[in-house]
C-alpha cells in the first residue's frame, strides 16, 4: 500500500514498472522451479530419451557409460513386438494376446469390486445394526496391508500341497469321505472354463488372483459408498416406503441412482488400478503358467530383469502408455455421458 | 447430488405416528440375525489370510511347510520372529540394515516429494501463469504411466552416472539411485494429489491475508502450509508406503546385499527362492513388513481415502 504514494510522485522507467507488474509471475515460477528442475532431470527428461531409445536397439553392450551408442533402427523394435519375433526368443510371447489378457483382467475385477463394494456398504449401512464399527473395522483390513505382502502370502496360500486354501478344501471334503483337495492353482496349465478365440484362455491361475484381488479390491468401493450412502437423505427412502415401495424398489430407484456419481470415479480409479496391477500378478502368479496371466507392465519389465532388450522394452512402455491413453479417453467419455445422463 | 433429491421429502412430510412405530423396532429380530450371519461370514473371508499368518508366524514348532489347518496354533512362540531377525535371508545382511534401508527409501521419497511437490501444487492451484495448463498437462500426463514404464530408460540412464571409484559404483547400483527412480513418479502423484487437496481450501483466508498485506511468501507458509496438513501428511504417507514396498525397481537395480531392502527380502522367502525357509520364518517377515504401515494407515484412514478419491478424480 505504502508503495502507491513514491509511484506517483516519479513515474517509474519501463523496466521497473515490468518488474513490479511480473512480481506475481515471478513468485510463481520460483515456486515450481523446484520441482520442474528436479523433473526435468528425472522424470521428463527420461521420458524423452524413452523415446529415442524405442527407436534403438538398445542392449546390454550400451550399458556402460563409455559404451559406444547403439545403433538407429527404426520402427523395428515396435514391429517385432506386434510380430512376436523379438531379437531374443521370449517362449509363447504375443502382444495381442497378452494385451487381451489385461483387459480381459481389468473388466473382470472392477465390477465384482464395485458390486460387492456396494452390497456391503448397503448391509453395513442397514438402521439398528449391532457392532457396526467392528465389522467396518474388520472390513478396511485388506487395504491397509502393503499389496506386496498381500501377494506372497496369498501366493503361499494358493500353493498345491501346503497351501490354506486346498487345506480348508480338504477339511471339507474329508467331512464327506473325500479325498484331499490337491488343485494346482498356479501351476494348471489347462483351461477349466471354454477358451475365448483360438489362442487365448484363462488358466485356473486367474481365477486365483481373481479371487485375490476381489478379496484385495472390494473395501475400496465399500468406503466410497458408504460416504455417499450416508450423504442420501433418509427422508426419501421413508417417502417411498409409505408411498408403498418395496425395499428393492427403494435399493434400484433411490440408492443406485445417487451412488452413481460417487461410483463411476471410484471405478474409473479402479480400472486404471488394475490394469497396471504390477504387485499382485508378478508376485504371485509370476504371470504364470505358459504366460497366461502375463500383463503389459509385467511383460514389460521381464524385458527389461531378464531378457535385458532396453530398446524393446522403451517401445513396449511407449505402447502401454498409448494404449493406457486410448482407455482413459473411452472411460472419460463414459464418465461424463453418464454424467449428463443423471442430470 | 443435492440437486438430484426431490422436494419429496417435504410435500409428503412423514405423520408422527408413523415415525413412532418405525423406531420401536428398526430391525426385527430375524433380520438382524440373518445380517449377522452374512457379516460374521464376511469377515471371516476378510480375516482368514491374516489369521493364517499369524497363526504360521507364532507357531511354535517353527514349522517349515504346515500340513493342516491350524487358525489357533498349540502353544505360541515368538521364535520365527526371532529367526527373522537374526538372519533375514542367505545374504550377508542383517534385518537392521535391511529394514534401514527401506526406511531410507520411504522417508527420503516421503519428505522430498511433499517439500518439493507442495510449492508447485500451490501455484497450480492459485496462480494463473501462462504455461500453467501445459506444465499441468505435462504432469498429468507423466501420470499416465505406470512406474514399470520408466524402469528400461531409468536403469540405462543411472547406469551412465558412476559415484564410486569402480566402474561397478553407478547411481544405478545404490539406494540413492532407486530413491531418485521412486520420486521420478511419486513427485508428478504429490503435485497432482496436493493440488487436488489446495483447490478445496476456500480462498477468503487467503484474500483477507493479501489485504492485510501479506507477501505471497507469508500467504504461502502461514496461511496455506498449515491448512494444508492433513494433505501433506497424506500425500508422504503415501510416498513412504511407495518407497517401503517399492520392489521392482530395487530388484532390478541393485546388486550389493547391503542395499537390499525388507521387500526384497521378503520376495527372496517366497516361490523359487524359498526352497529352505520355513513358512514360519515367511510369516514373521510378512508381518514385520506389513504392521508399521498398517498401523500408520489405520491413523490417518480418513484422511487418505478423503485424499485419494480427490487425486484421482479431480
Amino acid at each position: 500500500m505504502a508503495a502507491i504514494t513514491p509511484e506517483r510522485q516519479a513515474p517509474p522507467s519501463g523496466f521497473k514498472r515490468w518488474w513490479n507488474r511480473s512480481s506475481t509471475t515471478r513468485i510463481a515460477w520460483l515456486y515450481l522451479a523446484p520441482a520442474f528442475i528436479v523433473m526435468g532431470v528425472i522424470t521428463f527428461y527420461p521420458l524423452i530419451y524413452q523415446v529415442w531409445m524405442s527407436l534403438t536397439d538398445y542392449g546390454i553392450k550400451n550399458l556402460r557409460f563409455d559404451a559406444a551408442a547403439p545403433n538407429f533402427v527404426g520402427l523395428t523394435n515396435y514391429a517385432q513386438i506386434f510380430s512376436g519375433e523379438l531379437p531374443v526368443a521370449i517362449a509363447n510371447f504375443n502382444f495381442w494376446n497378452v494385451l487381451a489378457f489385461n483387459l480381459i483382467w481389468t473388466f473382470t475385477n472392477v465390477p465384482f469390486h464395485v458390486i460387492i463394494g456396494v452390497l456391503i456398504a448397503v448391509l453395513l449401512n442397514v438402521k439398528g445394526l449391532w457392532f457396526k464399527r467392528i465389522y467396518r473395522a474388520i472390513y478396511i483390513l485388506p487395504m491397509v496391508l502393503p499389496s506386496l505382502v498381500i501377494a506372497v502370502v496369498w501366493r503361499n496360500m494358493f500353493d498345491s500341497q501346503y497351501g490354506a486354501i486346498n487345506q480348508g478344501l480338504s477339511a471339507i471334503t474329508h467331512l464327506f469321505g473325500g479325498d484331499p483337495v490337491t488343485t494346482r492353482w498356479m501351476d494348471q496349465v489347462d483351461p477349466i472354463i471354454g477358451t475365448f478365440g483360438t489362442a487365448l484362455s484363462l488358466p485356473l491361475s486367474y481365477f486365483a488372483l481373481l479371487i485375490c484381488n476381489i478379496w484385495l479390491g472390494w473395501p475400496f468401493m465399500t468406503i466410497v459408498a458408504t460416504g455417499a450412502l450416508q450423504s442420501i437423505p433418509g427422508d426419501l427412502y421413508e417417502a417411498a416406503s409409505i408411498d408403498g415401495a418395496s425395499s428393492r424398489q427403494s435399493f434400484f430407484k433411490i440408492t443406485v441412482p445417487l451412488l452413481k456419481p460417487a461410483m463411476i470415479p471410484a471405478a474409473v480409479y479402479g480400472l486404471v488400478a488394475t490394469f497396471n496391477l504390477f504387485n499382485l500378478i508378478y508376485l504371485m502368479s509370476s504371470g504364470g503358467p505358459l504366460r497366461q496371466t502375463e500383463i503389459l507392465v509385467t511383460t514389460a519389465y521381464r524385458l527389461v530383469n531378464e531378457q535385458r532388450l532396453y530398446g524393446v522394452a522403451a517401445a513396449f512402455s511407449i505402447i502401454i502408455f498409448f494404449v493406457l491413453l486410448i482407455l482413459t479417453l473411452i472411460t472419460n467419455r463414459i464418465t461424463k455421458a453418464t454424467e449428463r445422463y443423471d442430470a | 447430488m443435492t440437486t438430484s433429491a426431490p422436494s419429496l421429502p417435504t410435500t409428503r412430510a412423514a405423520q408422527p405416528a408413523v415415525h413412532k412405530t418405525k423406531k420401536k423396532r428398526e430391525l426385527s429380530l430375524g433380520k438382524q440375525l440373518l445380517y449377522q450371519v452374512m457379516l460374521l461370514a464376511i469377515a471371516f473371508v476378510v480375516l482368514f489370510p491374516i489369521l493364517w499368518i499369524v497363526s504360521l508366524s507364532l507357531d511354535p514348532r517353527g514349522i517349515s511347510r504346515p500340513t493342516e489347518l491350524n487358525l489357533i496354533p498349540p502353544g505360541a512362540s515368538l521364535k520365527a520372529f526371532q529367526a527373522v531377525m537374526d538372519k533375514p535371508t542367505n545374504n550377508p545382511v542383517t534385518f537392521a540394515q535391511l529394514a534401514l534401508n527401506s526406511l531410507k527409501l520411504a522417508l527420503g521419497v516421503s519428505v522430498f516429494s511433499v517439500l518439493i511437490g507442495v510449492s508447485a501444487a500451490y501455484v497450480f492451484s492459485r496462480f494463473d501463469i501462462p504455461g500453467r495448463r501445459l506444465l499441468m498437462l505435462m504432469v498429468l500426463t507423466v501420470l499416465m504411466l505406470p512406474a514399470i514404464g520408466t524402469i528400461a530408460v531409468l536403469f540405462v540412464l543411472l547406469n551412465k552416472v558412476q559415484i564410486g571409484p569402480t566402474p561397478a559404483d553407478t547411481l544405478r547400483n545404490s539406494l540413492l539411485g532407486v530413491g531418485f527412480a521412486i520420486i521420478s513418479g511419486a513427485l508428478p502423484f504429490a503435485i497432482w494429489n496436493l493440488k487436488g487437496y489446495l483447490d478445496t481450501i476456500p480462498r477468503d483466508l487467503e484474500e483477507a491475508g493479501r489485504i492485510d498485506g501479506a507477501s505471497h511468501n507469508q500467504v504461502f507458509f502461514k496461511i496455506i502450509l498449515p491448512l494444508a496438513v492433513p494433505a501433506l501428511a497424506v500425500t508422504g504417507f503415501l510416498g513412504f508406503l511407495a518407497g517401503w514396498t517399492e520392489f521392482a525397481l530395487s530388484w532390478q537395480f541393485l546388486t550389493r546385499p547391503t542395499d537390499f531392502t525388507l521387500a526384497m527380502a521378503l520376495w527372496n522367502m517366497t516361490g523359487q527362492y524359498a526352497g529352505q525357509v520355513p513358512w514360519s520364518n515367511f510369516a514373521a517377515m510378512s508381518l514385520l513388513v506389513a504392521v508399521p504401515v498398517a498401523i500408520v494407515y489405520l491413523a490417518l484412514q480418513k484422511y487418505i481415502i478423503g485424499g485419494l478419491t480427490l487425486g484421482s478424480v479431480k
